[in-house]
Order: structure tokens, then sequence, then C-alpha cells
């Protein structure tokens, strides 16, 4: 499967991943509606955060709303979910997604649109074992 | 009667469902919840089959906030001096509190039951698990409020899809519960698809709370990994039997369509930003901590065995040295792991276990392979140290039975370990018991009682009366010793004790006699704080303790939460707040979530407060219905102390040690008796003391009646409830 890989050494924190992911998924340019999230550290430099499909938060579902698709990404089924964000809670990575304005919980579905945006290579795609 | 039914997969349902008669069908207008109320409730009537829709009013909504709350309020409306359980103006009311239903914080869940007990003749309250209640506030009603008897049996059948309420006559379905939830699931499904199966959820009893005073409570959810229903229980106090003698099959609910929102609170991201953060405690913490999400509570049978706190031989002794064999350990293999077992959606604490593919060894489902939901720290203690039996898939086995019968564990775990007391003493004998020989450890003559408890025969019918009744019934027709049985037989008030040894810790003792309902540990649960770290060294600060948790634990109940989630997770710092057994930061998140859901400003002393008017409503219904006051707080001596030679000297250090240094007795040349007798004196006039203590911390006489000051402090001084009380002043 594919995932979206990080070079945090690279960031220059132009959010322009965020931006792109928002759209991707919500239609809209809310950074704070992005999958993957970027925080600047003290000494300028940044931390990537985005969904690496581990696949920890299926189990947790209570109505098998997640699940992993054909090609490996980790989705949640929308129409199942009941919103108890138990999947939120128990990310061992800290990727799933809770924003207000957003019904559900969402994560990362590997789409990749988020790296042809990002000008340093700080993030790309890599197909690892699944 | 005897009952093989089939199983549920070889029962054509649909030719079943033709079986059915219905009787009347109520259409009502939708109603969608608004900030955490719907503001009417569903009433019933089986005699006239009357149904309709009652508002709320908003008094009521304001002094008795839901849950427990209204199903108390209900039955003070409903009954009047001397009603008694079976009679058809007694009710059972299923009701939510505002914050119950929301999907985001662990534990939101659950229903509150009550009803006149058929053990104590007072008000029992209950709280369940299972996908009712939620589904029944989803479908337009904070409370279900059934009256009457049918002529019948019927199935009650909300559709909260179509706005409709249909009583159906429903005669061949069986009513033990793990065939029957299963069926009724499956026929009022809108398909098979899980989806459409978790939208169901079934109340039933089963045979032998046709047949006893013990009768429980199963409320079903369907498991869409198992592909099958689980069952969790409103247990205590007969519920089952008033169910069964009110002639239910069942009562059914469908609300397709769950969504977080549903609840509509004040403010939604308040809600999931609080429920998130103890979803991440969770997952951070439980391994560390209680790991609820391994071993639910049967954790709690080693930690209760190494403190001499696990009851063995009924009540006797507190600790075995092969009390861990009903422990965690064995519940690595028998538990299915790894799954989400919340009884309602989001609970990540997730104790809801369940052992899979266990083969029956016993009774008419002899050869099934069957799924037993738990068993609990209770049902282990009950049916299995209380008795002697030490073996946790026997005592799987009761539970299965117990559960499917519709029977309370730990009423049947505690009558159990008091008969075969009695057997042992030489009271009972195979004569009396139509053959079963019932010394402790006899695992085939206990599961033997229980299925003529089922079957409506023998023994069984004699013990399913409960252990007040028992009392009376051995010492008028079969000579005992009424002295021995008053304090060897483990009830107050009509309720047999749930399963902690109480004897060294006055709290609890104290927490135990003063309960509204009978002895359950549910309003209290004080013996680490007071027993092992001491930290209630007065009889102030003990009855502070029983005027703080009792309110606090009562408030679950009428907001519509479970308590487990409170304090057995903590975050990793409670230990450095000031008062660490109140868990503050969760104190904070049940103030925080019911400002979310209901809009209204909430403080922690509002909290108490609402708990408070509940609790002193209780009190005086108790009171109209005959009990109430000091006589009925008395416990029985074996939950003070050591009744027998062989009890005192299985722990004689420990009690000579007292005598020694609190009494400044030397026990040396006393003989076991004259120091018995020592120590009762000592520890009887302490339980006193602790009562007028407790009694006036909750500003009640010193009768156990709450004065017309604290009523009116409360706002809760209505008229008929002053009357009642002012007969007792």
């Amino acid at each position: 499967m594919k995932i979206v890989r990080t070079k945090p050494e690279l960031c220059i924190g132009c959010r322009a991943c965020e931006e792109t992911c928002s759209k991707v998924l919500h239609k809209d340019t809310n950074n704070e509606k992005s999958a993957i999230i970027i925080t600047e550290k003290e000494n300028s430099t940044f931390d990537i955060n985005v969904c690496n499909q581990c696949g920890e938060c299926i189990p947790i579902c209570p109505v098998e709303a997640i699940y992993r698709a054909k090609n490996g990404t980790v989705m949640i089924n929308k129409d199942k979910c009941v919103h108890c964000y138990a999947c939120v809670g128990f990310c061992p990575n800290l990727s799933m997604r809770y924003q207000k304005d957003v019904t559900g919980p969402f994560k990362c579905i590997s789409c990749g649109a988020c790296t042809r945006e990002c000008p340093t290579g700080a993030i790309f795609m890599e197909e690892v074992q699944g | 009667m005897s009952c093989k039914c089939k199983k549920s997969e070889d029962i054509n349902v649909k030719d079943l469902r033709k079986s059915h008669k219905k009787i009347a069908e109520f259409s009502f207008e939708p109603k969608e919840i608004y900030r955490g109320y719907a503001d009417r409730t569903l009433y019933i009537n089986l005699s006239s089959n009357e149904v309709k829709i009652k508002p709320v009013p908003e008094d009521m909504k304001d002094k008795f906030t839901g849950g427990r709350g209204y199903g108390i309020k209900y039955l003070w409306d409903a009954t009047k001096p001397g009603t008694k359980w079976n009679d058809p103006e007694n009710e059972i009311i299923i009701a939510q509190g505002p914050i119950g239903g929301i999907t985001q914080y662990p534990g939101a869940g659950k229903s509150y039951v009550a009803t006149i007990s058929p053990l104590t003749d007072i008000a029992i309250d209950s709280n369940v698990g299972g996908y009712f209640g939620p589904l029944c506030k989803f479908s337009g009603f904070d409370a279900l409020e059934i009256q009457g008897k049918a002529g019948n049996d019927v199935i009650v059948f909300i559709d909260g899809d179509n706005n409709k309420v249909v009583i159906e006559e429903a005669p061949e379905e069986c009513v033990n519960s793990h065939i029957l939830a299963e069926l009724l699931t499956k026929m009022y499904a809108d398909s098979d698809a899980d989806d459409d199966l978790r939208s169901v959820s079934v109340v039933s009893a089963g045979q032998a709370a046709e047949n006893t005073r013990i009768g429980m409570l199963n409320f079903s959810y369907y498991d869409v990994r198992r592909k099958q229903c689980k069952l969790k229980q409103a247990g205590r106090g007969g519920i089952g039997t008033v169910f069964r003698d009110k002639k239910i099959k069942a009562l059914v609910v469908k609300k397709s369509n769950i969504k977080g929102d549903l609840n509509n609170p004040a403010d939604l991201d308040k809600v999931i930003k609080t429920g998130i953060k103890l979803h991440k405690e969770i997952h951070d913490n439980d391994d560390k901590q209680c790991r609820m999400r391994v071993f639910g509570t049967t954790q709690l049978v080693d930690a209760m065995n190494a403190h001499d706190l696990l009851p063995v031989k009924n009540f006797q002794y507190g600790s075995h040295p092969e009390g861990n064999k009903l422990g965690k350990e064995a519940f690595i293999n028998l538990f299915e792991h790894g799954l989400p077992d919340g009884c309602w959606y989001g609970c990540t604490l997730a104790c809801a276990h369940a052992v899979p593919g266990f083969e029956l060894k016993t009774g008419p489902y002899k050869g099934e392979k069957v799924l037993v939901d738990g068993p609990e720290y209770e049902t282990l203690a009950g049916c299995g140290s209380n008795c002697g039996i030490f073996d946790a898939e026997k005592v799987v086995e009761c539970n299965f039975y117990c559960d499917t019968y519709g029977i309370d564990t730990i009423s049947f775990g505690t009558l159990c370990a008091f008969v075969m007391e009695c057997y042992e003493r030489g009271i009972l004998n195979k004569e009396i018991t139509g053959g079963l020989e019932l010394n402790f450890g006899n695992w085939e003559a206990q599961m033997e009682m229980l299925h003529q408890m089922a079957r409506g025969e023998g023994f069984g019918m004699v013990a399913g009366q409960g252990v007040h009744r028992m009392k009376k019934l051995f010492i008028e027709q079969y000579g005992a010793d009424a002295k021995l049985l008053q304090d060897i037989g483990m009830e107050a008030k009509g309720l047999e004790y749930s399963e902690y040894v109480s004897k060294e810790s006055l709290a609890q003792q104290g927490g135990y006699g003063t309960t509204n309902k009978g002895p359950q540990h549910d309003e209290n649960w004080l013996i680490f704080l007071d027993m092992i770290r001491n930290l209630m060294p007065t009889f102030e600060d003990k009855a502070e303790a029983l005027y703080y948790f009792p309110l606090f634990r009562t408030w679950f109940s009428i907001a519509g939460l479970c308590k487990l989630p409170w304090n057995d997770i903590e975050p990793a710092d409670n230990h450095k707040q000031a008062e660490p057994a109140k868990v503050p930061e969760h104190v904070q998140n049940y103030v925080d979530l019911f400002t979310a859901v209901t809009g209204k400003p909430f403080s922690k002393e509002e909290l108490l407060r609402q708990s408070e008017r509940v609790y002193n409503l209780q009190k005086v219904l108790s009171l109209k219905l005959g009990k109430g006051t000091r006589k009925f707080d008395a416990i029985p001596y074996r939950s003070v102390g050591p009744v027998t030679v062989e009890e005192y000297e299985s722990r004689q250090d420990r009690y000579d040690k007292q005598l020694k240094e609190i009494l400044g007795i030397n026990p040396e040349g006393m003989s076991t008796e004259e120091k018995m007798a020592a120590l009762r004196k000592y520890r009887e006039e302490r339980y006193e003391t602790l009562l007028d203590t407790v009694y006036k911390r909750r500003g009640w006489t010193q009768n156990g009646v709450p004065t017309i000051e604290k009523l009116e402090e409360l706002g809760i001084a209505y008229p008929d409830v002053v009357e009642e009380v002012k007969k007792h002043l």
C-alpha cells in the first residue's frame, strides 16, 4: 500500500499540504480541517503528523465503520459511523482527526494530493508492505 | 413448566410473528431531543391497553433531572401506602438521563429501572447497559412508564422509525432470554443486515423470574462482530419478577441511523472534546491501572481475595487459597479479547466481556455451545467463592443460566450461600431440600436448585423467595435458631447483600445499612478508603463520606451515565490531587458534560443537590410504603463481625489485637465466646453511633426521617411529601 512518508527536516512550514488536504477532504481551505498537520517547534523546525495506515483504529470502532480498503488504505464509512470518536482517542500516532465543523472523525486517505503540493519533498508517497 | 426451546436459528421468524395478535396500536408525533431531553414520557397501561404520551412537567424536570429521578417520581405518584409489588398500580419505569445516549463519552448508554420490589416492598432501582434506553430516548421519550397487568403474555413494540407503539399478544416464544432476545431482534429488524439488527434492542426476563422474587431484566444489543445479541442485566431487587407478573414477555424498540448529535446538546464540541480526552486517557492508562479492557471486573476477585474482602462461604471469611482461580488469570483464556466490548457506542472502557462457544454441562440446553456475557466480579464472588465453588467455568455456567432464566446473580449467589450454611449447620437436610445436598462447594446441587427455580418446582421455589423470607420459614417450620439466622442471613430491608466482606470497615457497614434500596454497593464503596488507607478515622469523617459518596454516585443514575469510567480509570496525576478518591478531574468532566448537553449552568455543588432531591424523595417513598425508619437500617451481624467461633478463631490475631489495643481488654485467659461477646458489644455500639452521625449529616432525625426543613431546603416540600414525613416526626 502507498502511504504518506515524511522528512520533517525538509519542511519549511508553508502549509500548502494542509490547505490541499482540506480542499480534497472537505472542499474548504481551512487548514484546521486537514488530515495532515504541521506543527512549528521552538527552533523553527516542524513536526509533520499524518496517518501511517497502521489500522489500530479498525478494531476500536464499535460499528465496523473503519476498514482497510483493497489498496491498503484505512478508510471510514461515514454512513455507519456513530461519531463516538473512540478512534481519535485510541490512535497511537494521534493522526485521527476531529474538527468541530466536520461531522465525524476523518483521516488521511493516502490520495497523495498533499505530496504533489510540497515544494521541498518533505512529504512523499511510498509503497510499504501492508 | 418445562421448557426446551429451539435455538433461534431453527425457528421460522415469519411464522412465529403470525402467531402474534395485535391488541393495541398507537401512533405518535415524532419529537427530536433538545438539549438532552424529549420532555415526554411514553405511558402504557397493560390492564386497559391505554397508550399515551405524558409531557414531563417543567418542575419535575428541574427537581428530579431524569433517569432514576423520574422513576422515583413516577412511583411516588403511582403508589399509595400499602401498594405491593404485584398490585396493578405498581409500575416499571425505564428512564434515561439527559446525558444518556451521547456516543462520545464512555458509559453513556445506561438505562435506570425502578419498581416496587417483591423482595423489599419498597422502591428498587437498578442500572443496566445495552441499547434499549438510548434507542427509546431517540424514539422521542425520556422515560417509559408501564402500569397495569396484561391478561396474556404480551410484547410491547416501540417503533421509533415509524412513530408507533404496538401491543401484541405473543403466546409462543420461549421466555428465556438468550433465545428470546435473538429471536425478537431478527423479528423486528428491517432486515438481517448488521446495521438493521443493531437498531433493535429487547428487554426480557426468563422462566425463573416467574417463579421467584429475584427476577431480573436482560437488555440486549446486537454485536456486529460476534453476529449475535449480548445481554446486560438490570439485576437487583426482583424487577424481572414484576415484569413477568405483568405478563410482559418482552419490550422491543427499533430506532435506526444513530448518530452522535441525536441528543442535540447545547455544545456538541465540548461533549466531543471531553469524550476524546477520556478515550485517550483510557488508551494511555488502562493497561497500567485496572485493565478493564482486558479483564473487566474479574480483576476485582484477586484484589478482594488479597485484602480479605472476598466473601467465602456465606461471608464467613474474606479470602481463600483457591480464590484466585476465579480471578483474572482464569479469564485470560476464557474471554474473547480485542473486541470493542462497550455496551453502548463509544464506551472504550469496554468491560462487557464474554465467554464464547461455552459448552453447557447441565440443564435444558446441555451440550449446546453458547455465548455467556460476563461473568462480572459480583457473580464470581456470589455464585463462586461465597458458595465455596472455586472453578471459573462452573461459575460461567451458573452465570449463563441465571441470565437466560432472568434472575439476579447477586441475590442468587447470596441466598445460595445462606442455604448452604443452613444445610451444613443442620438447619436444612436432604428431606427438606428434596434430596439436594447443598454443602458448600456442591456445584451440581447449586445448579439443580437453579434449574428448579426455572421449572417452578422443589426446593428452588423456597430458595427463590430470598433470604428474608427463608429466615422466617426456617424459624417457623424447621425450628431454626432465630438469632443465628438473623446473624448469618445476609440481607437487609429484604435485599440480599452484594459481594463484599464489610467486617473491618465500619463505613462500608454504614454504606450497606443506610442505602435506600438495600445493601447494594453502587451507593457506597468505601472499604479501601476506610479500612486500607484509614482516611476517615472519626465518625464525622465517615458520616461525611456517607453523605458525599451516596449522593455523588446517585448522580450517575439521574444524569444517565455509568459509574465505572469515574474511578475504574483515572488521570495519570490523580494521586497528586487534594482528594484523589473523588477523582476531581472526572468530576469536572461531569460538570462540563451536564452544561454542554443541557446548556444549564452547573457546578459540583448543584450535582450533589440534584441527587439529594431524588435521594430524599426515595427515602420518603420508603416511609410511605412502610419502611424507611431507623430500624430498617439494621444489618446482620455477619456484616459487622465474627458470628461464630470458627470465624473469630480464623482471624484471632486481628480480633485479639483489637480487644487489647482499642478496648483495653486483655484477651488472655478469655474464652473465644467471651472475646466474641466483648467485640460484638463494641462493634454494634459503633454502628449505632455511626447511624446517629450519618442521619445528622444528612439532615434527618435520629429515626432516619428527613426533616421538613431539609425538604424545604431541597425544594421538594410538596404537600403529600410533607404529610408523609409528618407521620414519622
